[in-house]
């Protein structure tokens, strides 16, 4: 997986490098923005009220 | 002229090393006359299919690891830093002005009550002088996780007493995650001030008891804490939270009694200017 993206990025090693660093900090940021709030109402230890 | 250069000094960098690792792993299997399948580059196409399968599988599970321990940083971390952030921006439209530094005068008789707000609606601040450092927090109408407690700060049980009311006013907050407003709620002991500020008036409030309930026991922001029959003829004030930390296990409560109220007008309670 890891593998097959790294081989289909174009360009030299320090342009892959940087280019695997962006997509890495997008996913990152999607997961940070989206994904987690999303999951986090399923989280066990978050409750504070009673009732 | 330098651009097809580039990719052919690279690509046999990138092979050599390569075929370095492959060739050992070929070879010790034969020497150890075993039948264990040669590398993928030779393998049956069967064999090479279990292979590629189980280098996917690793692979997912090692993302799978960095993802959880990514949320923890979120949850952890990232939450605490927005949450504040929102929240001192709340605070900041809620009281304009840096607070007085004259000892307000308390009133005489019965404290003022305003009428209960709308859902969502900002309309009071929680001063603790026994958290020193940690800032003043915002109280809004409801407790709905979502759309106050993880945004907003603080949030008041919907139908129980406003801030001065005969009554229990009941304020719910997060222990940790999402600026964790009630963080330092084990360090209360008795007789600590409690100060509620709305736009007209300080309600100063004195913690009686500290004690840790299950999740459904809710009588404890009845107006009457422990008696949800009984009439009120005192003014209280509870606080919920998560106990223990990071877990929802239990509930941690605080309760305490009205002492006196001053208006906003006249200065700030001396509780918080160390007086």
């Amino acid at each position: 997986m890891y593998g097959w993206i790294w081989r289909h990025l174009p360009g030299p090693v320090p342009v892959r490098a940087l280019i695997a660093l962006v997509l890495v900090a997008g996913v990152v940021a999607a997961c940070f923005q989206w994904v987690f709030p999303a999951i986090s109402p399923l989280m066990p230890f978050n409750d504070t009220t009673v009732g | 002229m330098k651009r097809p250069r580039m990719p052919q000094l690279h690509v046999p960098r990138l092979r050599v090393p390569r075929l370095r690792k492959v060739r050992p792993s070929v070879l010790r299997p034969r020497a150890r006359g075993s039948a264990q399948a040669p590398p993928v580059r030779h393998a049956r196409p069967l064999a090479r299919v279990a292979y590629t399968a189980i280098g996917v599988l690793g692979e997912l599970l090692i993302t799978l690891g960095l993802f959880l321990l990514a949320f923890l940083a979120w949850q952890l971390w990232w939450t605490d830093v927005e949450a504040n952030r929102a929240q001192a921006q709340i605070l900041d439209e809620l009281v304009p002005a840096p607070l007085s530094t004259q000892v307000a005068v308390p009133g005489e008789g019965d404290p003022p009550v305003m009428a209960a707000p709308a859902l969502r609606e900002t309309f009071a601040a929680l001063h603790v002088p026994r958290w020193e450092g940690d800032p003043p927090r915002p109280i809004s109408e409801g407790t709905d996780r979502a759309t106050v407690l993880d945004v907003l700060g603080l949030g008041h049980y919907v139908g129980t007493a406003m801030p001065g009311e005969i009554g229990n006013f009941a304020v719910a907050g997060h222990r940790t995650t999402y600026g964790r407003p009630f963080h330092r709620v084990e360090e209360l002991g008795i007789g600590d001030p409690l100060v509620v500020w709305t736009q007209d008036t300080w309600y100063v409030y004195r913690v009686t008891s500290t004690l840790i309930v299950m999740p459904n026991q809710v009588d404890v922001i009845a107006p009457v804490p422990g008696d949800p029959t009984a009439v009120p003829t005192e003014r209280m004030i509870t606080l919920t939270t998560c106990h223990p930390m990071f877990s929802a296990r239990e509930r941690f409560i605080v309760h305490g009694v009205f002492e006196y109220w001053a208006p906003t007008s006249t200065g700030t309670p001396a509780e918080l200017l160390g007086r």
